[in-house]
């Protein structure tokens, strides 16, 4: 293998895992926090057609990806609503959210099939870009894929040394003391399951603006649940999640061009590759774990008080 | 100032559930409604098409069930899991599974008279869906991953399997081009009742659901299922075979979705081709909970889940509204429901603020 092939694999890895990387770190966020949204499938596609139709209509790739977010962190909210307000089952109240978030954008998406909108375009970043190897792999791509660089140290940082990032920690260990201990734990959820759906929002807006530029419906095709599994595979820390993203962005990259070079293996048994690959580092990452890292009161509602 | 109190109920309130369910249903349809009006369509007559697609002729409500088979197996599945609070969101590729196991029953020995076909498939399917289903269980057990994930990975592993067969070695020669098997010899296809459009496989429904359904209430085994759900920690402690419990309701999940697509194929279309899985899993799974995890009302909420399909055939010939329009309306009931139930479960009132 000649760095001429790699280099440009690497370089592609890196750009298609960033939308996983957003979605992964997002349901890092809302995890950490005890809720588990099992919605980022739905979420990252209504963020998908949310971003581009507002490219589309306003021309700006910008406001495109944040209004994205904000479609994002709204359908969160209903996860939010239900679980939070209405003590709903997390795990149903998540499945119900990938199926109307699926048909939504499918639906809502059906006119603007094979339509382009404007989207972001690589942007090489002065003198970095120039390192050799490291620069055409990680400093020359999109802005998109940079700003996902900050995101991770950003969490890190937040839940490791502000006092909110270590209330909404303390809520998702031990709801009950974080709440006798003064902190309100259902606002530190709703905060958890808000910024956390904005960000895979953005993971959804990432496709649309800047990996395919048109509207295809089932555009996500699994990567929400790929982001779910990472979010284990990373023992929930961001940190982790990059290596997770950018090895499943490879195996797509490569995947990709496998098919275009010609080979005589079926192209359904390569697009098996990266939800094969799932399973094995879930089974790599889950075995023979404590696991300990789990934020222990993930997936448990917080009983409302009298 | 005025503030909610809010009270968990001793008694779970039964008559309301049917309350919630309307309540849920009504705003479900307002909300599609909008969406409806989103796109230009008149949503008033949409809606009313819906129902009379679904319901209004003797010929719709035939339709009906017969998209209630497939819906109703993989659901039964999916609730025997959900007992144990295992999560098999994986009835869409055990489904697909079962598909394949029966067509391949059916491709290789087509000469056999059908009372040896169709019992082979019927085996067959159960086998394939039953392991698709037993991998996830093995890998939960063995190696903790989380069964959520490898279920639904399952789903997409199954249904490229399909992809590939149907592309590659199964295809039907002469077929031009499209991706399809041969059609199946008359002796591999479950016949229709009388001069009905449905097939047999209604019995298969009824004899799985009856079976399930006593093997919650009066077998042992079924007991401790159900024990084992309410209380996992507790039913180790009683000596309970957790590891086998799994095991067995993940293969029993997998094997019922199994025959679910034994029927679509063998019945429905009479050959295995892509169009086959259409969501009927992830449908089961709506229904499932909706029906609260029990045998009869799975039937009815499999039905009326049915009917929306149905009558959303309607709405895509007439109004050319996109078939994930089903999907927004799914969402929305499952959605609406979980949130009524709090009003099943806990007393709301209205206080002062002190």
């Amino acid at each position: 293998m000649n760095l001429e092939f790699l280099i440009p694999l690497l370089a592609a890895a890196v750009q298609s895992g960033t939308p996983i990387l957003y979605a992964t770190l997002g349901e890092i966020f809302t995890e950490k926090s005890g809720i588990l949204n099992l919605g980022v499938e739905g979420i990252m596609m209504v963020g998908a057609l949310a971003a581009f139709v507002s490219a589309k209509f306003f021309g700006s790739p910008i406001l495109a990806f944040l209004i994205g977010g904000c479609a994002g962190a709204f359908l969160a909210g209903i996860h939010g609503l239900v679980c939070l307000d209405f003590q709903g089952n997390q795990v149903v109240s998540g499945l119900a959210l990938t199926i109307l978030g699926v048909g939504l954008a499918n639906y809502l998406g059906t006119p603007f099939i094979g339509q382009a909108a404007p989207g972001f375009s690589p942007m090489p970043l002065p003198v970095l870009s120039k390192i050799p190897i490291l620069g055409p792999v990680f400093f020359d791509h999109d802005p998109l894929v940079y700003t996902a660089y900050l995101i991770p140290p950003a969490i890190w940082a937040f839940f490791r040394y502000t006092r909110w990032g270590m209330g909404m920690r303390a809520v998702g260990e031990y709801p009950r003391a974080a709440s006798a201990a003064g902190l309100r734990a259902t606002g530190y959820r709703w905060a958890g399951v808000l910024v956390g759906g904005y960000l895979v929002g953005f993971g959804g807006a990432y496709l649309s603006l800047a990996y395919t530029h048109l509207w295809t419906n089932g555009l996500s095709a699994g990567r929400g649940w790929i982001a779910i599994a990472l979010v284990i595979f990373a023992f929930w820390h961001p940190g982790r999640a990059v290596i997770g993203a950018y090895l499943f962005g490879g195996v797509m990259a490569l995947q990709l061009r496998l098919q275009a070079s010609g080979t005589h293996i079926p192209s359904s048994l390569l697009l098996m590759l990266p939800y094969a690959l799932t399973v094995i580092v879930l089974v790599l990452s889950s075995w023979k774990r404590q696991g300990t890292e789990v934020p222990s009161a993930l997936g448990i509602n917080i009983e409302p008080s009298e | 100032m005025f503030r909610f109190k809010i009270k968990k109920r001793q008694e779970p309130l039964v008559w309301s559930s049917c309350l919630v369910f309307l309540g849920a249903l009504s705003l479900s349809l307002a909300v599609s409604a909008i969406m409806l009006a989103l796109q230009n369509k008149p949503p008033l007559t949409a809606i009313v098409l819906l129902f009379n697609g679904a319901f209004g002729s003797l010929l719709a409500i035939q339709d009906c069930l017969i998209k209630a088979v497939p819906i109703f197996l993989c659901s039964l599945g999916v609730a025997v899991a959900f007992r144990l609070k295992i999560w098999n969101i994986g009835a869409e590729g055990q489904y697909a599974l079962g598909a394949i196991g029966a067509t391949w029953v059916a491709l290789r020995f087509p000469d056999l008279p059908w009372f040896v076909v169709l019992p082979g498939m019927l085996a067959m399917a159960f086998i394939a869906g039953g392991l698709w289903g037993l991998i996830p269980a093995v890998l939960k057990l063995y190696m903790r991953a989380n069964e959520i994930i490898v279920t639904l990975m399952f789903n997409y592993l199954a249904i490229l399997l399909l992809d590939y067969l149907v592309y590659g070695p199964w295809k039907d020669p002469v077929s031009f081009g499209f991706p399809m098997t041969r059609e199946f010899s008359t002796s591999a296809i479950v016949g229709k009742i009388g001069h009905t459009q449905l097939n047999w496989g209604i019995i298969l429904c009824i004899f799985s659901g009856v079976a399930i359904w006593i093997f919650f209430k009066y077998t042992r085994l079924g007991y401790e299922l159900k024990a084992s759900g309410e209380n996992i920690n507790a039913a180790r402690y009683a000596g309970l075979p957790y590891h086998r419990l799994v095991m067995l309701v993940l293969f029993l999940s997998g094997a019922l979705a199994g025959w679910a697509g034994f029927l679509e194929a063998s019945s429905t279309i009479n050959r295995l081709q892509p169009g086959i899985v259409v969501g009927y899993g992830y449908t089961a799974i709506v229904v499932a909970w909706l029906a609260r995890l029990n045998p009869i009302s799975i039937g009815i909420a499999s039905f009326l889940l049915a009917g929306l399909r149905v009558g959303l055939e309607h709405l895509q010939l007439d109004l050319q509204v996109p078939a994930a329009f089903g999907g927004i309306m799914e969402g929305l009931i499952l959605l609406t429901v979980l949130a009524g139930s709090f009003f099943i479960d806990y007393r709301v009132s209205l206080g002062k603020k002190s």
